[in-house]
């Protein structure tokens, strides 16, 4: 019966209409089911650094003659599974690409809605904050606070406390954008009827803002949010790369690209391309749903 | 009339040809820690300072002592040396170089707060004689006293009392001074600039005492952190010298058509230290012991590990693996003492069990990055080898000059380090690494703090023994107790070729110090 209702869904015929957004959506749950799954499905343990073996290091993939099919996709430099070790590093990636999401999302719904519906002198403040951090790139607000934190955390929890870190750092570089959006939609609707009717019958301005406006105000917020996954991710990266990421023992997608990359000229070419091309992959079909989530929810474009 | 001034111009182009600047762009992968001659013993702060300040003998190029500020010296007996200086040497600022200025950088080279100490040990006194002569009194005879003064560098009196740069920097406190940004030596180059983690810019001195043996008139020191940059800038002609190849990119380099590559030994063993000294680790899982302390655990730790596989992945077979904490090259050295623990998993959790650690226990493993060849890749190595016998370590790795302080400090459980001898004699390792921690030279970089009644006897004993057979076998007992006691876990004598452009000619240096005065650049062809 449900499904029936959800496949008779204006979203759904949408995508069943759309042949990019079907190979973006198995293309992700390829990526996100690999990474939930690494844990079973991946071959070896990569964190396990009893079970690696550094005579095993740099195997090229399994098809080169000096390949073992033991290791798919061939070893790093340390002897890991690299097929292992992207399911476990896309892993990382996806989970602090979406738990940043998720805290900028929170961070700036919340500040959007306070500015929006109380509008003065708290609204001008919020925006201008917003205004500052917005001429600033993403990747820059992200490394201040990955660095201050680093400066002022303890060295020995700097492993433990790498990935909230991190969390933190991308999420604050993202609230704007909904802040922005949340404000604008919320400031349409603080004027119409129905808020005004809660109002008159006395409820408390938290709970109009939570329970009537809010619902209201999401839809747009949730395409942000998709597209901004991909962006969270990519930043991670970066970081990583950079080498101010997570740390080389527990690697993300970002951290082997960059290990790698050391290795790019004497011939190892699979420690690095082959966690690349996952990036990409992983990037673009979580790009290309959002795009046709934005598309299909455009109720101009319908 | 037109054959008249083609002459001319001619004349004129090789006269015009000798000024021009030959510089010579060096890069390698550290940055230098002070420019102070006294600070800090790190081999690449002294490679750099040897430009600019000068002792009073020096190494040629084959690494004998020859006479540099001093010009002769007369031994009257086994405690006593006396020095004649060299006359109208200037300092690069200008002031006179005299005993003055030796007596002075002797006494600050001693202060407790550096960490060279070592290349005075065993001088009791150094006595003012006239403005040109010095005498040295010894606390006990020297056989090498020689090879250990070769670092011990004068700075001059005057420019240091006027900058306030009386005293060392407290390295460890990150203080900073005058003398620490500024160099003013004898030297046959002059600092022009230092600009940290950027570049260091030296000019051949005009007005020094001796003469070049080649034709370099500048230096460009250009640290570079990564890899795979330092590499490129190699390949695109953007530096003549890198001292410090990555072992990946070896094979590759050697098939460079405009490259060339000059193979060999560094004097250096790299090994762990494990703190001997706490009753219980600052960084570890045991709690009201120390695991180290026990002979068992080292042993177990020393087994744990692949010497082998180190070698031949990590390193590429850019290593030697070592057995004894001194490389061959050193006086001391002898290849039927250097035995490699086996590599024994099994054995090294039974150790482990029978000194009570069925279970293995953690520790937490520091880690310098980009200072070593490969350094933080063989912790990495490490933490799974030890993982494999039951050892769970954390690894902590950090940039060099955030390490240096936190090792001295003794703020460290167990700790990566690299030992090059200056002196080409074991008994520098010795003394400085397992002989017990005093304020002075002994011990200086046992952070460790490993204590050894005997080893301290057979220490104390070389450093004064003039009778070559008896000495050779206080160091040889010295070395072998020391692995038989695995005080430390040595890993591998470190190989280091340097790669440079088909125009450059310079000699190796097994003890790192790329020395411009003997490079030839020649004219790079154009292109």
């Amino acid at each position: 019966m449900i499904l029936e209702k959800l496949w008779q869904h204006d979203l759904a015929w949408s995508f069943r209409r759309s042949p990019v957004a079907i190979v973006a959506a198995l293309l992700t749950i390829v990526c996100v089911g690999g990474a939930l799954l690494a844990p079973w499905l991946s071959p070896q343990d990569p964190f396990n650094m009893a079970a690696l073996n550094l005579n095993d290091a740099f195997t090229p993939p399994a098809w080169d003659e000096r390949g073992n099919a033991q290791y798919p996709l061939g070893t790093d430099n340390q002897g890991r599974d690299i097929l292992s070790t992207i399911m476990h590093g896309a892993r990382i990636s996806l989970g602090v690409g979406l738990a940043s999401v998720f805290f900028s999302l929170l961070l700036g719904v919340a500040a959007g809605l306070l500015a929006g519906y109380y509008g003065g002198r708290l609204d001008a403040l919020i925006m201008r904050v917003a205004d500052v951090q917005l001429s600033f790139p993403a990747i820059l607000i992200a490394l201040l606070i990955d660095g201050v934190a680093r400066v002022a955390l303890p060295g020995e929890r700097h492993d433990d406390l790498a990935i909230p870190v991190l969390v933190l750092a991308i999420g604050f570089a993202g609230w704007v954008q909904y802040a922005r959006t949340v404000r604008g939609s919320t400031m349409v609707e603080r004027q119409k009827e129905y808020v005004q009717a809660a109002r008159v019958i006395g409820r408390r301005p938290l709970a109009i803002m939570v329970s009537h406006v809010l619902p209201n105000v999401l839809g747009p917020v949730l395409v942000i949010a998709t597209i901004h996954v991909a962006t969270a991710i990519i930043t991670e990266a970066t970081l990583s790369f950079l080498g101010v990421g997570v740390p080389a023992t527990r690697p993300s997608l970002g951290t082997l690209i960059r290990i790698g990359n050391e290795f790019l000229y004497s011939g190892e070419w699979w420690i690095t391309v082959f966690p690349g091309v996952a990036l990409v992959v992983l990037v673009l079909s979580v790009n290309l749903l959002g795009d046709w989530l934005r598309d299909a929810l455009n109720p101009r474009l319908r | 009339m037109r054959y008249l001034l083609l002459v001319m111009a001619l004349t004129i182009g090789t006269l015009a040809a000798p000024v021009q600047a030959v510089t010579l762009k060096w890069a390698a992968q550290n940055d230098i820690l002070t420019l102070d001659p006294h600070s800090q013993n790190h081999a690449t702060t002294h490679a750099i300072i040897q430009y600019a300040y000068e002792g009073l003998v020096r190494y040629n190029a084959k690494y004998e002592i020859e006479p540099c500020l001093a010009v002769s010296w007369t031994k009257p007996d086994d405690l006593h040396y006396r020095f004649n200086l060299r006359k109208n040497v200037r300092f690069h600022d200008g002031s006179p170089f005299t005993a003055d200025d030796v007596v002075f950088s002797f006494n600050r080279i001693r202060e407790p707060q550096g960490t060279n100490q070592i290349y005075v040990s065993g001088i009791k006194e150094v006595n003012k004689v006239d403005d040109y002569t010095v005498d040295f009194v010894l606390s006990g005879p020297s056989p090498i006293l020689m090879r250990y003064i070769v670092d011990f560098r004068i700075m001059s009196k005057a420019w240091s009392e006027k900058n306030r740069s009386q005293h060392i920097q407290d390295y460890a406190k990150k203080e900073e001074t005058y003398a620490s940004r500024n160099a003013n030596g004898t030297g046959p180059y002059v600092i022009k600039s230092w600009e940290p983690d950027k570049r260091i810019v030296f000019e051949a001195n005009k007005n020094w005492w001796g003469k070049l043996d080649g034709n370099v008139t500048e230096v460009i020191y250009t640290p570079i952190r990564s890899d795979a940059t330092r590499v490129s800038a190699l390949l695109s002609g953007e530096v003549d010298l890198v001292t410090d190849l990555p072992t990946q990119d070896v094979d590759r380099l050697r098939k460079e058509a405009n490259l060339k590559i000059l193979d060999g030994h560094e004097v250096r063993t790299i090994f762990i230290g494990l703190d001997q000294h706490n009753d219980e680790l600052k960084y570890g899982s045991v709690k009201g012991k120390n695991p180290f302390k026990d002979v068992r655990v080292r042993h177990a730790l020393n087994m744990a590990v692949d010497r082998e596989a180190i070698r031949k992945v990590t390193m590429r077979g850019l290593s030697l693996p070592a057995g004894i904490m001194v490389a061959p090259g050193v006086h001391g050295y002898s290849k039927d003492i250097d035995l490699i623990p086996k590599y024994d998993v099994a054995g090294a959790k039974k150790l482990l069990a029978e000194a009570g650690y069925p279970n293995g226990f953690e520790f937490t493993l520091d880690c310098p990055n980009g200072r070593y060849v490969n350094d933080e890749k063989i912790c990495q190595a490490l933490v799974g080898m030890w993982a494999r016998a039951g050892v769970k370590v954390r690894l902590n790795a950090l940039p060099f000059s955030n390490f240096i302080p936190k090792i001295l400090n003794f703020d460290s459980s167990a700790y990566m380090l690299g030992w090059g001898v200056q002196t080409f004699d074991a008994l520098y390792s010795l003394q400085s690494l397992v002989r017990t921690k005093t304020t002075g030279a002994d011990g200086s970089f046992n952070l460790g703090r490993v204590s050894d009644p005997q080893i301290d006897r057979m220490v104390d004993q070389a450093k004064i023994e003039t009778d070559e057979a008896k000495r050779d076998k206080l160091l040889r007992d010295g070395l072998v107790r020391t692995r038989d006691q695995y005080y430390y876990v040595p890993l591998h004598h470190q190989m280091r070729p340097w790669a440079m452009k088909k125009n450059v000619t310079i000699t190796y240096s097994p003890d790192d110090r790329p020395t411009a005065r003997f490079a030839v650049v020649k004219e790079a062809q154009k292109q």
